[in-house]
């Protein structure tokens, strides 16, 4: 017998999450097929919207960017209420973890190289740290760590004329470890305050950098604050040097985007989400038009999973949502169609940051979010699609990636539940 | 005291510097000038083998000894540059017994040690040889690593007293009463290292005697001094796969042809060549087929290549010369030997003599001859001493121990960067605490980069080619804008900031010729990294207009303070994972990692 559902979402980052989330709003029973980690754990842990269309940008207003963007970019099918349904859903999930709410306006961030970005909901870590507010900024930086010079990003920021002055310095922590030592070592010694020379690791390090603090108003780190305690963490920090600190976000391992996987999944498991995680789908059957199971590959035992609908959010090229080799780009699930340029040479660009047709690579989905085959018919009447496996986006270069899949997820996962439930 | 006579060298490739440090060695006063970093030209761009001679034991037998002959020297003097891996020849059912017997001979009337394999045999050796291989033929082939090579020998020309200009062209050739004089070299910035945004300057350099060691540019030396020099520049292109699938040289037991040798080098294995004439050594197409077909090609011997990741390609020239009236039509039957072109008794030009043809393996004994020849020209007495004396890195191999404890370094990060520094290990390792790693993939510490910024300025491709940092899986994914970082703060943020932008635009180069299945998503992947979270791609920074901050979510702070730090409340702050799983993370994950 398999195992039915109303819902069945494949994937595990953000667009299935909201998807799932979506779809339990209608009072369908939804199930989330997860493979493995999701692609969170390399991404920011920044929500971006939409920070640049049409050749303009910074955006301070996403929504002012939409009618730029091209037909097929998946905002257009979804609409400018696609867009805020997925907002409203990803901020009643994450609650005050996120800041950015209050306004339609997008913030700007700085990165860990030290360029800002538009963004639409950054973590409260980040929130006191934001280019678009004022308050001058000492940003602190470790020897040990090379993903971000303090310096170097201090002068970054100054060099995109941000109102406020920034300083850099890079000091020893507290406590050493391997040289090859990774972020979360760091944020393990600060989530245990353990004991170093001098004091707790939490103590020394606010006397170092009170040594440095020079009248800033704000002081910034690598998102390494913490990981379990990090509110203490920061409020104690805080606390001693007088000042607000903040995180900037990171490459991975990003402590910020597995943060807000484990956010996202607790919205789950609180909306009554069922969750098979750790098996991919690699198969499903289908009768008169309709996905009817979906077959999950278990330690290599065919497992059937059924539902009345069905919604692909496997990811893009980097989540392995879609698979290519010398010839063709696929989807591997379904087998779903997603057009590509015959000659591989034209799926990228000389310009290492060109208009890449990779980027933009997907299936194809109808107004209803169905993949459509050459045809541009639906593969299945049951099936949708969101995230990364829509095509039509080139989310890195318009900073739209979580937008993208939160507004696809929303839809896609509201229509299914509707459906289902009907 | 009287002043050494002068030399000038023209090309910063094996050659050109195995030139200089000979000549150094001997007590000239050596000038080396190299239009872009040193290996620039052919030297960086081949495909890594120390030929044994097996190759040429049929074909081209004083080649062939003189192969044999030079592996045996560089594995004494540059023990830290080769990996004596052994090579194969191997017959499949289809390639001819007649070649393997002859190959065979060759082998042993050249001096190479070979010994017939069983394909069991082989197989025990290679485990991913094709099941239907008939036999094989074991040779001392090798890995040579050019770039350390090159590095090492304009190493110890310096320490010898030599200078040594990258990022220098010749612009003119100075000839003054129908005799080289000098040259005139353009500075792309001012003299010593590359900086990026410093102003370039002209100079004048005047020498007793021009080398012009271009290579498959010789000729373009030679136009500028009035005289032809015909070399006939053939590419070839190299498909590097993500890991060793063979850890053995494997060469197709055939006569020559595309697409025959898989070397192991470094973390990868490289699949070669082809060999087609161009016209201009720096514009010829580089296209997928010939990628296709070392792909295609070479899973006849290793089937697994045929569904392996490749991580990016890249095509080199061979300077192939054939004196005027050869003829030949088809390039790869042109003579892989060298020629020394002395321009006095050639062209009525004294002063100058260009050296064209040959190949890295015997680099060495080019550089000896060229500079016998030199030192004769200009009356000077003096020994070579360059196959007994060790290049800097390789005098001491007992450094090769376990690094561990000397320098905190994990086992196999302090077992690789011990290979590549070889002797200067200790020297290195200890100059820079904390010595965090840079470069993942290859395991490149913040020390070994530090060092090589010595020589490097701010041009990161150099730092690249002696370290290996940014040449693994991610191809810089996840490191370069690390590497970048290390150049503050001696050099200020604009700078970092422009040659993070050549070295990602290098590697982005090369990416795109493995572009499909896994590496097309860990391009994916990088761009997501870089465009996405770090905005490099729409850097305000580098924009012409300002950006209107008040416009921007200010967090709230006119209306509410409290968007801070300590702004307690019940925040769902996630179900708690392990963090210690995390800890273990590969941080190249996703793409690279999960699978």
């Amino acid at each position: 017998m398999a195992i039915t559902d109303d819902v069945l979402v494949i994937g595990g980052g953000i667009a299935a999450c909201t998807a799932a989330l979506s779809a339990a709003e209608t009072g369908a029973r939804v199930r989330l097929l997860a493979h493995k980690k999701s692609t969170l754990r390399q991404a920011s842990g920044l929500v971006d919207v939409l920070g640049y269309a049409g050749g303009d940008g910074p955006l301070s207003d996403p929504y002012a960017g939409l009618d730029a963007l091209p037909d097929g970019h998946p905002y257009r099918i979804v609409g400018e209420d696609g867009v805020r349904a997925g907002l409203r859903i990803f901020d009643e999930a994450v609650g005050d973890a996120y800041r950015g709410g209050h306004t339609d306006s997008n913030a700007l961030v700085m990165t860990h190289g030290g360029a800002v970005k538009p963004t639409a909901r950054y973590p409260e870590s980040v929130a006191p740290g934001l280019a678009s507010s004022p308050g001058d900024m000492l940003l602190v930086g470790f020897a040990g760590l090379t993903d971000f010079d303090a310096p170097v990003a201090a002068d970054h920021l100054a060099a995109a004329g941000v109102p406020f002055s920034a300083r850099g310095v890079t000091v020893e922590f507290p406590k050493r470890f391997r040289a090859d030592a990774k972020v979360t070592r760091f944020a393990k010694a600060l989530d245990r305050d353990e004991d170093v020379n001098g004091g707790t690791v939490r103590s020394v390090l606010a006397d170092t950098v009170a040594d440095e603090l020079d009248g800033e108003s704000r002081v910034g780190f690598p998102a390494m604050l913490g990981d379990d305690h990090d509110e203490d963490v920061r409020a104690e920090l805080s606390d001693r040097l007088g000042v607000p600190v903040f995180e900037v976000p990171t490459g991975p391992p990003s402590l910020l985007g597995l943060k807000l996987e484990d956010i996202l999944f607790d919205a789950l498991d609180e909306a009554g989400v069922r969750i098979s995680a750790g098996n991919p789908a690699v198969d499903f059957e289908a009768e008169n038009g309709r996905v009817e199971t979906v077959v999950v590959d278990q330690k290599s035992r065919p497992t059937p999973y059924s539902a009345d609908q069905v919604v692909l959010a496997t990811g893009g090229l980097v989540g392995k949502g879609l698979d290519s080799d010398r010839e063709s780009v696929t989807e591997p699930v379904f087998g779903c169609h997603v057009p590509h340029p015959e000659d591989r040479y034209d799926w990228s660009e000389p310009e290492a940051f060109g208009d890449h047709a990779f980027a933009r690579f997907g299936v194809v989905p109808d107004d209803e979010l169905r993949p459509t085959g050459e045809d541009g018919e639906p593969h299945f009447e049951n099936l949708r699609a969101a995230g990364g496996v829509v095509g039509g986006a080139d989310v890195a270069r318009e900073k739209s990636a979580s937008g993208v899949s939160l507004a696809t997820g929303a839809v896609a996962g509201r229509l299914a539940g509707e459906e289902a439930t009907r | 005291m009287k002043k050494s006579p002068s030399v000038l060298v023209i090309g910063g490739g094996s050659t050109g510097t195995g030139i200089a440090r000979d000549l150094a060695m001997r007590g000239l006063d050596v000038t080396l000038v190299e239009k872009g970093n040193l290996t620039h030209g052919t030297t960086g761009r081949m495909h890594g083998l120390l030929h044994s001679g097996g190759r040429y034991a049929v074909s081209d037998q004083p080649s062939a000894k003189e192969c044999i002959e030079e592996n045996r020297v560089l594995r004494r003097i540059a023990g830290h540059c080769v990996e004596m891996t052994g090579g194969l020849f191997v017959q499949r059912p289809e390639d001819s017994d007649e070649y393997f017997e002859k190959k065979l001979e060759g082998c042993r009337e050249c001096g190479i040690p070979a010994e017939v394999l069983s394909a069991e045999e082989a197989r025990e050796i290679e485990p991913y040889l094709a099941k239907d291989i008939k036999r094989a033929i074991k040779v001392p082939d090798g890995a040579v690593d050019p770039f350390r090579l090159c590095v090492a020998n304009a190493a110890s020309a310096v320490e010898h007293g030599a200078r040594i200009e990258t990022h220098s062209e010749v612009t003119d050739v100075l000839v003054e009463g129908g005799e080289v004089v000098g040259v005139e070299v353009t500075h792309q910035t001012g003299t010593g290292p590359y900086v990026h945004g410093e102003p370039g300057e002209v100079e004048e350099i005047r020498a007793d005697y021009v080398v012009n060691a271009t290579g498959a540019w010789a000729g373009q030396i030679g136009d500028l001094a009035g005289v032809d020099v015909e070399v006939r520049p053939s590419k070839g292109v190299m498909t590097i796969m993500n890991t060793r699938q063979v850890d053995t040289v494997v060469n197709r037991c055939r006569p020559k042809g595309d697409a025959d040798i898989i070397v192991p080098h470094e973390t990868t294995c490289i699949l070669g060549t082809t060999d087609e004439e161009v016209e201009d050594p720096e514009d010829y197409p580089e296209e997928g087929w010939e990628v296709d077909l070392m792909i295609e090609t070479l899973s006849e011997l290793v089937p697994m290549l045929a569904e392996a990741r490749t991580i990016r390609s890249f095509w080199g020239v061979r300077p192939l010369y054939e004196p005027p009236g050869t003829g030949t039509e088809d390039p790869t039957d042109i003579t892989r030997e060298f020629f020394l072109l002395d321009h006095a008794d050639r062209d009525d030009l004294p002063g100058m003599t260009s050296i064209v043809g040959g190949k890295l393996t015997t680099y060495r004994m080019m550089a000896e001859k060229i500079s016998d020849h030199v030192c004769e020209k200009l009356d000077v007495e003096a020994e070579c001493r360059t196959a007994d004396v060790p290049l800097p890195g390789s005098e001491d191999f007992t450094v090769l121990r376990d690094y561990m404890d000397d320098f905190g370094l994990r086992s196999p990060i302090g077992r690789r960067s011990a290979q590549r520094l070889g002797s200067r290990a200790d020297e290195v390792l200890n100059s820079v605490d904390p010595n965090p790693v840079v470069c993942e993939c290859e395991a490149v510490t913040r020390a070994e980069i530090q060092d090589s910024l010595d020589t490097a300025g701010t041009d990161l491709n150099s730092v690249r080619i002696q370290t290996r940092a940014s040449m693994g899986n991610c191809q810089g994914a996840i490191c370069c804008h690390r590497m970048a970082n290390e150049l503050a703060p001696e050099y200020d943020e604009t700078t970092v900031r422009a040659s993070l932008d050549d070295l990602y635009q290098e590697r982005w180069k090369g990416e795109r010729h493995a572009m499909w299945g896994t590496q097309l998503s860990q391009s994916a992947l990088k761009h997501m990294l870089h465009a996405a979270t770090m905005n490099r791609d729409e850097d305000p920074a580098a924009a012409d207009a300002d950006i209107d901050f008040a416009a921007f979510d200010d967090g709230g702070a006119s209306e509410d303070d409290a968007s801070g730090v300590a702004s307690g409340g019940a925040v769902a702050d996630g179900g708690r994972k392990q963090a210690a799983d995390r800890a273990g993370d590969d941080p190249l994950g996703g793409a690279d990692g999960d699978n």
